[in-house]
């Protein structure tokens, strides 16, 4: 009896371990950035190409970054709940329009609503580099003093924005 | 006729070299020395698109524009170092193919070695008490004894004498 104790205690172990494995999502990198300044940006406007726009100008209130492009299909999935955030006028979304064509960007925005304050154009995606983007799209809650509080990583789902988005902004806004 | 020059046609385009589709990578580093440690470097770094290879091999665009970084940043004068900390400033650790020791990553370095060894000492173990075990011979009786040299034909007794 005692010789099958540890052979089925360290399958137990294993199999706990490989369960714990299976639940894990490999494409969620924590990003380094998270409690940290934003990095800085200075783009043209998609609407107005000959404007600039900064990170600094968000300074003073609590915003949303979301990283997009036109070619990118999850971006179809979360947009309408982006347009119903904007509906909403909870919190300020920034698009950061990502390795796009600007005349796609502005069809698609026309097609599907437009949901941002403004969207500044990142075509080379050096920016995208800076704030660590690596799947499209990306969603940064950024506080009052321009630090990055969370990131989400695909798309913003319903679920993610109630139970995880939309209370971190309310709290921050109360801060 | 027409069918004829048609498949002719057909034929001598298949033979024309067509420029290639998928884009040859370009080197643009002149200096031999500058492109090896770009693509040390590169070799060693993580593509996050396609997590299991590295962006030198990776075509995803995320890889070629990291690539364009490395070798900007090799122009400019940085050295190594500084390349991968910028990287690892940006996507965490995750993009080092060889990750650094420290707290939360003692258990992958030494888990292995420490299985080892484990391992090594149950075996080791094992092989011990069975040694003990075997060491002492069998007791028989004489009459076992007997019928033992009875079966491997040498006869009754022969053995004892």
């Amino acid at each position: 009896m005692n010789r099958f104790v540890l052979p089925l205690g360290i399958f137990i172990v294993l199999a706990a371990f490989l369960a714990v494995g299976l639940r894990l999502n490999p494409r969620e990198v924590p990003s380094p950035l998270v409690d940290k300044p934003v990095p800085a940006f200075k783009l043209a406007q998609l609407a107005q190409p000959e404007m600039e726009f900064t990170q600094k100008d968000m300074l003073g209130q609590v915003w949303l970054l979301n990283v997009w492009a036109s070619w990118c299909v999850s971006c179809r999935e979360e947009h309408p709940v982006l347009v119903d955030l904007a509906k909403a006028r909870v919190v300020p979304v920034i698009g950061l329009n990502y390795k796009d064509k600007p005349q796609e960007a502005k069809a698609w925005l026309k097609q599907f609503g437009d949901p941002y304050m403004l969207s500044v154009m990142d075509q080379d995606g050096r920016v995208g580099i800076d704030y660590g983007v690596y799947g499209v799209p990306e969603t940064f809650v950024i506080d009052r003093t321009g630090v990055i509080r969370y990131k989400q990583i695909g798309p913003v789902t319903r679920e993610a924005l109630e139970g995880k988005i939309l209370p971190l902004v309310r709290q921050l806004q109360k801060s | 006729m027409k069918s004829i020059s048609a498949v002719f046609l057909v034929v001598a385009s298949l033979c024309v070299p067509l420029p290639s589709m998928g884009g040859e990578a370009v080197p643009t580093d002149a200096d031999r020395v500058l492109q090896k440690r770009a693509i040390e470097l590169e070799e060693n770094l993580r593509c996050l698109v396609c997590q299991n290879q590295t962006i030198a091999d990776s075509n995803a665009e995320l890889a070629q524009d990291l690539r364009r970084q490395v070798r900007e940043q090799i122009a400019q004068g940085r050295t190594d170092a500084e390349i991968v900390a910028y990287m690892v400033q940006r996507y965490g650790d995750f993009v080092l193919y060889k990750p650094p020791v420290k707290a939360t990553t003692l258990l992958l370095w030494f888990g292995p070695g420490l299985l080892l060894l484990a391992g090594g000492l149950a075996l080791f173990r094992n092989v011990r008490t069975r040694a003990g075990k075997r060491a002492a011979p069998p007791e028989l009786t004489s009459e076992e004894h007997a019928r033992a040299s009875s079966l491997l034909g040498g006869g009754p007794g022969k053995d004892s004498a």
